[in-house]
């Protein structure tokens, strides 16, 4: 125990600020102000690995590393869909996923938000469009925000995150 | 020993001596596996090939791991024949390869599971994406996929339905519990949720270019399958990476196994409710990732390596910075591991769960990290060895005890291990360049590539067409081996400790789904 403590004690703080949203990484803006006032700084994101090589996965994974501590943000990744305002989504969207995909779409309570992830979430990557993946998760589900990266980046993928919840235009009262 | 009567009549593969095939009938073929599985070998893979000459002929074949050689008996059979000899018999693991080679190429093995495997509804039971040019799926397929799962009965049996989305951030697959009460009576695995066509993807490229999708087939081992696709690539082209070269994609492969198994310790402190572990170990593993993307350019190596070498060189400087950067993470997890070992109640949840005895680890054929941890003592790095690991001469590192407690006590000793290979690579890491130019690949011929992998051994194999593209390309994941046993893992044990024992495995879904 008391090495445990020491440990704890020795490792300190090591969080870091969170990166600015990108505008760049916005498909499409519906909803924005409905969502942003009901979510207020707390948001619930569910994953759904559409197909993907599990790259994108790793690096989502470090978002919830003590360094980028996204649970810090307001932000954590949550079990069900029904509990989620945000679908994170990595592809490319496989045949035999996308029905799974869109289920998981329609239970996730509106006003909800979609982040698609990674070269292949974006456009299908190497794997392109054959007999067993349909590619882009835009494909299959709408998406508002497209993050590139072969896997994106934790500070990418958290800008993508941040430029989803934030407002492209000062936001009008309501 | 039976066994050494296959050896005279190998025919080495290009680009290594120890790989070599030997035509078989039916009858060899059977013998084969049998003399195999009778010295203690091992199945790397099983894949089934459809011939130039179009719908006429199939070729089957299977590699064989026994002695420090691997065997490649070459079955040919008519490709709308009688169904041929399976190896279920002698290696169980088998059985879903045949199934999912049945499903991609129409070639039938005479196992009596008959159930897709791979297909659910995207394609029709009697298409064959590796033989007819299917078209592109436009919309998600009805899923009016009904499996027949193996139903268990009894007095106060249930059933639980898991996946294919599950609760974490992890990969698709759904799982069938059969439980009563509390306790696990048995588990079926469906998978082939995340299969996206990569086998037939490899057949539209050049064979000079498939070492990107190589790399991504399984994002958490990209260095074994790049490295093993390349090996195979450059024993066709006749081309000889770089000692340098060589060394760096050693430092690669050390390197992705430092993240993986810094990332499954910490995952598995976390399903043990021990949230210190989590928080410490991904610490440490985003700061080898920030050490390998200053010196390499990539926090993980999708892109690193190429054929004819790699794709970065290593600056002096650079390589002080992450060795010092390594050597304080392998401090750092001796530290923990002090911490795991004296932690009562991770002990509790560690010890005795999904234990995979030797015994039934060596019946079922469990391959890799976690049949080292049933006492499976195999590591291609010290038993089939490429350069520079002949040099380097890593340990093998092997528990008998085949629970969550010993293939963690494997990753806590295979990280110390990888810290000393990583210090041993940067000192003895010879001047020179980096790449060489391959040339393009002999035509119509067969390699394949083999590395040790994090997981376990990755194969690649490489047929070429006449035009320097690929006719088939099979990469291979150690999961396709192991799936099978975490069904056995998990009888007798309590529903809740399911994600923990199933970490502890940490098996790949998109490696295995293809």
């Amino acid at each position: 125990m008391i090495r445990t403590l020491r440990r704890i004690a020795s490792t300190g703080i090591v969080s870091e600020p969170p990166p600015d949203p990108d505008e760049n990484l916005r498909v499409r803006e519906a909803l924005q102000q409905e969502i942003r006032a009901l979510l207020g700084r707390a948001l619930c994101i569910r994953q759904v690995d559409a197909g993907s090589c599990n790259g994108c996965e790793l690096e989502i994974h470090a978002l919830n590393n003590p360094i980028y501590n996204i649970e810090g943000l307001g932000i954590r990744f949550v079990a069900s869909p029904r509990h989620a305002d945000m679908l994170l989504v990595t592809g490319p969207v496989s045949a035999h996923m996308a029905m799974a995909l869109r289920r998981t779409y329609d239970a996730t309570p509106d006003p909800k938000l979609v982040v698609a992830v990674g070269d292949c979430g974006c456009s299908g990557g190497v794997f392109g469009e054959s007999y067993a993946s349909l590619g882009a998760v835009s494909r299959v589900i709408p998406v508002d925000v497209a993050v590139p990266g072969c896997p994106p980046s934790p500070t990418r993928l958290l800008q993508g995150i941040l430029t989803a919840v934030s407002a492209r235009r000062p936001a009008s009262p309501g | 020993m039976p066994l050494a009567r296959w050896w005279p009549r190998l025919i080495a593969l290009p680009g290594s001596s120890s790989i070599g095939t030997v035509d078989v009938d039916a009858q060899e073929w059977l013998a084969a596996a049998g003399d195999v599985a009778a010295a203690g070998g091992q199945l790397l893979a099983l894949w089934t090939t459809l011939e130039h000459d179009a719908d006429a002929h199939a070729t089957v074949r299977a590699a064989l791991l026994a002695d420090s050689r691997v065997l490649v008996p070459t079955l040919r059979v008519a490709a709308a024949g009688q169904p041929y000899p399976g190896l279920q018999g002698f290696f169980p693991a088998a059985t879903r390869m045949q199934r999912a080679s049945f499903d991609l190429t129409g070639v039938a093995s005479d196992d009596p599971d008959r159930r897709p495997w791979l297909r659910h509804a995207a394609w029709r039971h009697d298409q064959h994406p590796l033989r007819d040019d299917l078209p592109h799926v436009t919309d998600a397929p009805r899923m009016v996929d009904a499996y027949a799962f193996v139903r268990v009965d009894g007095d106060g049996v249930h059933e639980i339905p898991v996946g294919p989305v599950h609760a974490g951030i992890i990969e698709p697959g759904h799982f069938r519990f059969s439980i009563v009460g509390e306790k696990v009576l048995k588990l079926e695995e469906r998978l082939g949720y995340v299969h996206k066509g990569i086998e037939r993807r490899f057949s539209e490229l050049p064979a000079l270019e498939g070492h990107r999708l190589a790399a991504r087939v399984s994002g958490d081992s990209a260095v074994a399958y790049s490295w093993a696709y390349c090996q195979a690539l450059e024993g066709l082209s006749g081309a000889a990476p770089p000692e340098r070269a060589q060394y760096l994609r050693a430092l690669c492969l050390e390197l992705e196994r430092l993240q993986n198994h810094l990332g499954d310790l910490g995952a598995l402190g976390n399903d043990a409710g021990f949230a210190f572990g989590l928080a410490q170990f991904s610490r440490l593993k985003e700061e080898l990732l920030r050490a390998m993307h200053a010196a390499i350019g990539q926090r993980y190596l999708l892109d690193a390596i190429v054929p004819g070498g790699t794709a970065f060189d290593l600056r002096d400087s650079a390589a002080a910075t992450l060795g010092a950067a390594v050597h304080g993470i392998g401090q750092s997890v001796l530290e923990l591991r002090r911490i795991y070992d004296e932690h009562a109640g991770v002990r509790d949840r560690f010890v005795g769960a999904g234990e995979v005895t030797p015994e039934l680890a060596r019946r079922l054929g469990l391959i890799g990290l976690a049949g080292r941890a049933s006492g499976q003592a195999v590591d291609l790095r010290t038993d089939h060895p490429c350069a520079p690991y002949d040099v380097l001469r890593p340990v093998k590192y092997v528990q008998q005890a085949g629970d969550v407690a010993a293939r963690v006590a494997v990753r806590f000793d295979e990280v110390q291990e990888s810290c000393r290979l990583v210090a041993a690579i940067l000192s003895l890491l010879p001047q020179g360049d980096v790449r060489v130019t391959v040339p393009s690949p002999r035509q119509r011929a067969l390699a394949i590539g083999l590395v040790e992998g994090w997981r376990g051994p990755v194969l690649v194999t490489l047929e070429t067409t006449a035009d320097g593209g690929i006719h088939r390309c099979h990469p291979h994941d150690p999961s396709w081996q192991n799936w099978p046993v975490l069904e056995h893992a998990i009888i007798g044990n309590i529903v809740p400790d399911f994600p923990l024992i199933n970490k502890s495995f940490n098996l790949s879904y998109s490696g295995h789904d293809l």
